[in-house]
């Protein structure tokens, strides 16, 4: 296991720290601080993937970010699988497992790549042109082999056992990156007291410097300084530097979301530890230092293994102490090349030949390299590439004509320039504004509170960059309002032998128009130049279209490579400015996101709050099946000896009619109504009239919304003068009070009155049945609960069980029935109470399913289950309960529309089915005549159905067109084995006279 | 007669504590929802014992008793000692409401030194000192439940929540807690 191309004399990692991993179950050694590209170059691997569309064999481009070629599978465990991790910024830990993709059976022999051949086939637009006819084909045949085809990587098929946590962090400044100019502008800020957060992608701060082993700060190398600065930093009270993190998206309001990778690094996680974190930060300032990117060059056969940037062998030289070949070429268009091809050289590796674009390059690079006995072949082009798995040969020749020659290298490093990392300047919808001078484009016009600062903002020189750090980091200090005065701008002497230019950008000579040259410009999503091209020629004039249509820039590197070469050839296609064609957008996230960081901690139990009453404990002790309402679990029904759900409900009907049956009632919601005008906001906000309803008594009340629909229902009890305790349904408790305050603050605001959700102060347990008043009585203090004073729909204050009590009077099954409420802590050991007393009386606990059934015997309505939103109290046969005498309440005027004052509106009736087994089913249509043709007309449907025990048959309440007419008329219910025949009869099944409630 | 009912709290019997966090429901308190119009906050005021404060953010804090700021007519009143709050304030004749809502609510005390990042893990708000000091209070979020957070120390706070969300503000808590 040994690593042929780490060399002894250059890097900094430690030769001690070595470290085993395997790539597509090949065993290598590596050293800990590599990373899974470094480890793999070491090894003198470059072949590490497949491309997407030609499967054609790809190497390492870059070292970080910005890698769009060495996609890797990384296998942790059969539940840790992770597709599409650029091996480039995965560090190496020892057992790392590492697949390749994108390829079949090997990665070395991949039948795909065929699809290279076919090459001519698949160009630009090749998805939209081809797979339009026959239609039929569409779905059976092109979506599946598409889709078979499409995307990269394999996805995991197991639930994702990791941990990710989330944090909300505020600070005065934020700096995104940690180079120098990051490091320079923290330093400043934090210096002059200023909250800072600093984030950096990498495991180490220094950014550049990484490379740049000609740089000089403060008098120490560059990366010496930076390392130095990063503890210093780290060591501030009021600085959080955040490492292996990832500033990725620039939101409204100078809010910037965060990814920092925890685990990700390590070889053997703790379980318990979130493998990421997700930081949602809120800056007063933000400082973008996120550097720049370099370019490749777009030529012939530009993709093969061994092909690279320039600045990215240099990192493997400097950092990771690894040659990226033996014997090396160099193809470029700028000066930045020049210092690899002098490191390269320096530290023993072949410089085959130095190829530069421009006709007489010049300056301190230029005469170092020919010093050191490099070949420059200025104005020279790199005209094609040779060598199956990894290039082997490199073609040469002169711009302006002249004899080609064939060069010997086993890699090939390029630079055509560096792009400003402007992606989270234009994502805080910055204006970004071209350079015409240095043909790039830069950040313009600001809309929030931001500066850029280094490569990003276009300073291309080390001392500069460093400079407008310190001064931004400071200035956005003070404007964060930090009023430290001792702020004292750090002085940083900075320098460096580098100076990085824009080069040039577009195709390069040999892939030029007309040329059939695989020449790539997005290597992920495999974009050539001629695509580009090619759509221009196809009538895409907006840049927008030019992506869409070729998909350059639209894979998951989002084009940080390639979308200035593309636009660039698209210029020249169109003959117009760089800046008239336009820039594509930039969108969040700069690289890939997991799901798993933006969804946190909601998973499993936290993903919803799930809300239990305080008997919940023991409903479930006594086996209730429960049911969700919303956010609560309430118990559905109490299987005993083995009952289904059908014989539960049964029984439990049953024994409330014959005995009683206790149930919890707790999520009702319930709202306080105190003050002067309680009942003349009560009057505005229900159909009902309150003024004259006594203290003491009880009133089922209509809410309506403007439009005269039904809202929200329920009992409303009175206290006092001033004092209302009203009761909503258990789903409408936020949304009715909402409604209610809405109303009063903007409506009614001078009222004297307030609204205060009591919900959850009282349980509320309900005692229903003939045996009600025997059960609770034993339990009451201070109430007289005979017929005489406290009859049904009246309220009282006292004592249940010792503990202070709001106790109603009031059904809704028809039967006697009490609800007693007290305190919530209370509740369970009153209900226990309850539940003992109700034991001598043979009770039984009942739940939502025979509150239900009980309920829909009587004909009373559940709100949202037999109104729909379009039902008035009129329809719902609840016209009673407007005030007729009421001058305004919300939904008055509603209730006068013409629509609604209409003949033959869905009316709510009782329906029974010829058959007293047959149960409908619930949301089943209703016609007038079964043998009408297809499609026949609905007059209504079934909203509530059930099997009633008491009945001794099926019952059902629906909406039916001017149902009230229609009693005795014989309906039908068409279902899939035939039509059911029903009749329409009153919607109240059982004790109609309503006898029971004194019974 | 039949024998005085038991209290029995939400969050019975839970509690966590690891490195520099503690998370420990707080006993049973009585607790009041007061509204009322800035001309009857003297009466009131005096009524309660402590000046109800008129300030976003801010709480009054007397021996066991606190009246925390909720917006411009509404202060959550909390008495430790379980007094009566509902019958200090039915002798005001002052224009008010009060509700009682110590049942309602429920509380969780969050302490040690790193407090404040666990509650950072899901209350956007911003809890350092210099924001968020020593009596500090606010209705604010934690995951997907509201909360009323008051600081009662340097490293300590009071979570205020409905009962039967505190099951899921301490879950998320602990979550958080354990992440160190």
């Amino acid at each position: 296991m040994t690593q042929p191309f780490r060399l002894p004399t250059a890097g900094r990692l430690d030769a001690a720290g070595t470290v085993s991993f395997t790539f597509d179950g090949k065993a290598h050694a590596g050293l800990a601080g590599d990373t899974l590209a470094s480890a793999l170059l070491a090894n003198g691997v470059h072949l590490v993937g497949r491309s997407f569309k030609y499967h054609r064999p790809r190497g390492i481009l870059s070292a970080g970010a910005e890698e769009p070629n060495a996609l890797v599978g990384i296998h942790r465990d059969p539940a840790r699988k992770t597709p599409n991790v650029r091996a480039t910024v995965q560090e190496l830990y020892d057992g790392l497992a590492a697949v390749s993709q994108n390829r079949w059976p090997s990665l070395a022999f991949d039948v795909g790549a065929l699809n290279d051949l076919g090459a001519p086939f698949f160009s630009a637009g090749f998805y939209y042109k081809t797979f339009m006819w026959p239609r039929a084909a569409w779905e059976r045949l092109y979506e599946p082999v598409i889709r078979r085809a499409a995307g990269l990587g394999t996805a995991p098929d197991q639930p994702d056992p990791d941990r990710y946590s989330n944090r909300f962090a505020h600070c005065d400044v934020l700096v995104v990156g940690g180079g120098a100019a990051g490091l320079a502008a923290a330093l400043a800020a934090s210096e002059a007291g200023a909250r800072v957060i600093l984030a950096d992608e990498q495991a180490e701060p220094g950014g550049s410097l990484r490379f740049e082993d000609g740089a000089f700060i403060d008098g120490k190398p560059g990366w010496e300084w930076a390392q130095q600065t990063a503890a210093q930093l780290a060591a501030r009270d009021n600085v959080r530097l955040l490492t292996r993190t990832t500033g990725f998206g620039y939101y409204a309001q100078n809010m910037l979301g965060l990814v920092e990778c925890l685990t990700d690094h390590l070889a053997a996680p703790d379980p318990e530890a979130p493998r990421e974190r997700l930081w949602q930060v809120r800056a007063k300032r933000v400082v973008l230092a996120t550097g720049a990117i370099e370019r490749h060059m777009v030529f012939p056969d530009n993709d093969r293994p061994g092909i690279m940037l320039a600045s990215a062998a240099r990192a493997y030289l400097n950092h990771f102490g690894v040659a990226v070949g033996r014997r090396v070429a160099v193809y470029t268009a700028d000066d930045s090349a020049y210092a690899a091809a002098i490191d390269l050289k320096e530290k023993g590796v072949e410089i085959a030949a130095l190829v530069d674009l421009r006709p007489a390059p010049q300056g301190a690079h230029v005469d170092e390299a020919r010093a050191l006995g490099i070949e420059v072949l200025a104005g020279h082009a790199v005209t094609g590439t040779e060598g199956r798995l990894r290039v082997h040969r490199v073609n040469v020749a002169p711009v302006n004509g002249g004899a080609p020659r064939r060069i010997e290298a086993d890699a090939l490093v390029t630079s055509s320039g560096w792009t400003p990392a402007v992606h989270l300047f234009s994502q805080s919808r910055g204006k970004l504004a071209f350079n015409e001078a240095t043909q790039r484009f830069l950040p313009g016009q600001y809309v929030q509170d931001a500066v850029s600062v280094g490569a990003g903002n276009g300073t291309t020189g080390l001392g500069e960059a460093i400079a407008e750090a310190l001064q931004a980091g400071g200035k956005a200090a003070k404007e964060a309002g930090v009023s430290k005065a001792r702020a004292k701008v750090p002085n940083l002497e900075a320098g460096s032998t580098e100076r990085w230019s824009s080069g040039m950008a577009g195709a390069a000579p040999g892939a030029e128009a007309g040329r059939k040259a695989m020449a790539f410009v997005d290597f992920q999503n495999d974009v050539t130049a001629k695509d580009i091209r090619q759509a221009v020629q196809e009538g895409m004039r907006s840049i927008e279209h030019v992506k869409r249509f070729t998909t350059t820039g639209m894979a998951t590197d989002q084009g940080k490579t390639s979308n200035l070469h593309a636009l660039t050839i698209a210029s020249e296609m169109l003959g117009k400015p760089i800046p008239e064609v336009g820039l594509t957008t930039f969108r969040p996230p700069y690289t890939p996101v997991t799901f798993g960081a933006l969804v946190g901690h909601g998973r499993g139990a936290l993903f919803e709050p799930t809300r239990r009453t305080p008997i919940h404990a023991w409903a479930e002790a006594h086996g209730a099946v429960f049911e969700d309402v919303g956010q609560w679990k309430r118990a559905w029904y109490f299987p005993s000896g083995g009952e289904d759900m059908h014989a539960a409900v049964a029984r439990e009907c049953r024994t409330v009619r014959q005995s009683a049956g206790i149930f919890d009632a707790s999520t009702l919601g319930k709202i306080e109504v105190v003050g002067p005008d309680a009942a003349r906001f009560m009057e505005l906000m229900y159909t009902n009239p309150w003024q004259k309803l006594a203290v003491g008594r009880c009133r089922y009340g209509i809410m309506l919304r403007e439009d005269g629909f039904i809202y929200d229902d329920g009992v409303v009890g009175r206290l006092a003068e001033d004092r209302f305790h009203v009761t909503t349904t258990t789903g409408g408790a936020p949304r009715v009070l909402h409604h209610m305050e809405d109303y009063l603050q903007t409506e009614f605001p001078d009222l004297k009155v307030w609204l205060t959700s009591t919900s959850e102060q009282w349980a509320t347990i309900a005692v229903q049945g003939p045996k009600s008043r025997d059960i609770v009585a034993p339990l009451v203090e201070g109430i007289d609960l005979s017929d005489e004073a406290m009859p049904h729909m009246s309220v009282r204050e006292g004592r249940v069980c010792g503990v202070p009590a709001r106790l109603f009077r009031i059904s809704f099954t028809g039967e006697r029935g009490f609800e007693i409420n007290v305190p919530a802590d209370y509740g369970l050991s009153v209900w226990e109470a309850v539940w003992a007393e109700g034991g001598k009386h043979g009770a039984c606990a009942y739940g939502t399913e025979t509150m239900h059934v009980l309920r829909a015997e009587k004909g009373f309505i559940i709100v949202g289950q037999d109104t729909d939103g379009t039902v008035t109290p009129d329809d719902a046969g609840l016209a009673w309960a407007i005030g007729r005498k009421k001058t305004d309440f919300v939904g008055i005027r509603g209730l006068k529309r013409p629509d609604l004052t209409a003949p033959g509106r869905r009316q709510l009736v009782g329906l029974k089915t010829f058959d007293p087994k047959t149960v409908l089913e619930e949301g089943a249509q209703i016609v007038a005549d079964p043998n009408q043709p297809v499609p026949m007309k609905m007059i209504g449907f079934v909203t509530s159905s059930y099997w009633s025990e008491n009945c001794g048959r099926s019952i059902a309440l629906a909406l039916v067109e001017n149902g009230s007419h229609r009693m005795g008329e014989r309906l039908h219910v068409p279902m899939e084995d035939g039509a059911i025949e029903v009749e329409v009869v009153p919607t109240v099944f059982f004790d109609e006279k309503g006898e029971r409630t004194n019974g | 007669m039949a024998e005085i009912a038991r209290r029995m709290s939400a969050l019975e019997g839970r509690a966590y504590e690891g490195p520099g966090i503690a998370l420990t429901p707080d006993p049973p308190a009585s607790r009041l929802s007061l509204r009322a119009p800035e001309a009857s906050l003297s009466a009131l005021s005096k009524a309660l014992g402590l000046t109800l404060p008129d300030k976003p953010k801010t709480a009054a804090a007397d021996g066991s008793r606190a009246a925390l700021w909720l917006g411009p007519d509404e202060w959550l009143v909390i008495d430790e000692e379980c007094a009566d709050l509902a019958a200090l304030c039915a002798s005001v004749s002052a224009l008010h409401s009060a509700v009682d809502i110590s049942h309602r609510n429920t509380a969780i005390l969050v302490t040690g030194e790193r407090a404040e990042d666990v509650l950072g893990a899901g209350c956007p708000q911003d809890l350092s000192p210099t924001r968020f000091p020593v009596g500090a209070a606010s209705r604010t979020v934690f995951g997907k439940a509201e909360i009323v957070l008051w600081r009662i120390g340097e490293e300590a706070f009071r979570i205020e929540c409905w009962r039967s969300f505190s099951d899921y503000v301490f879950s998320l808590l602990e979550k958080a807690a354990r992440e160190a």
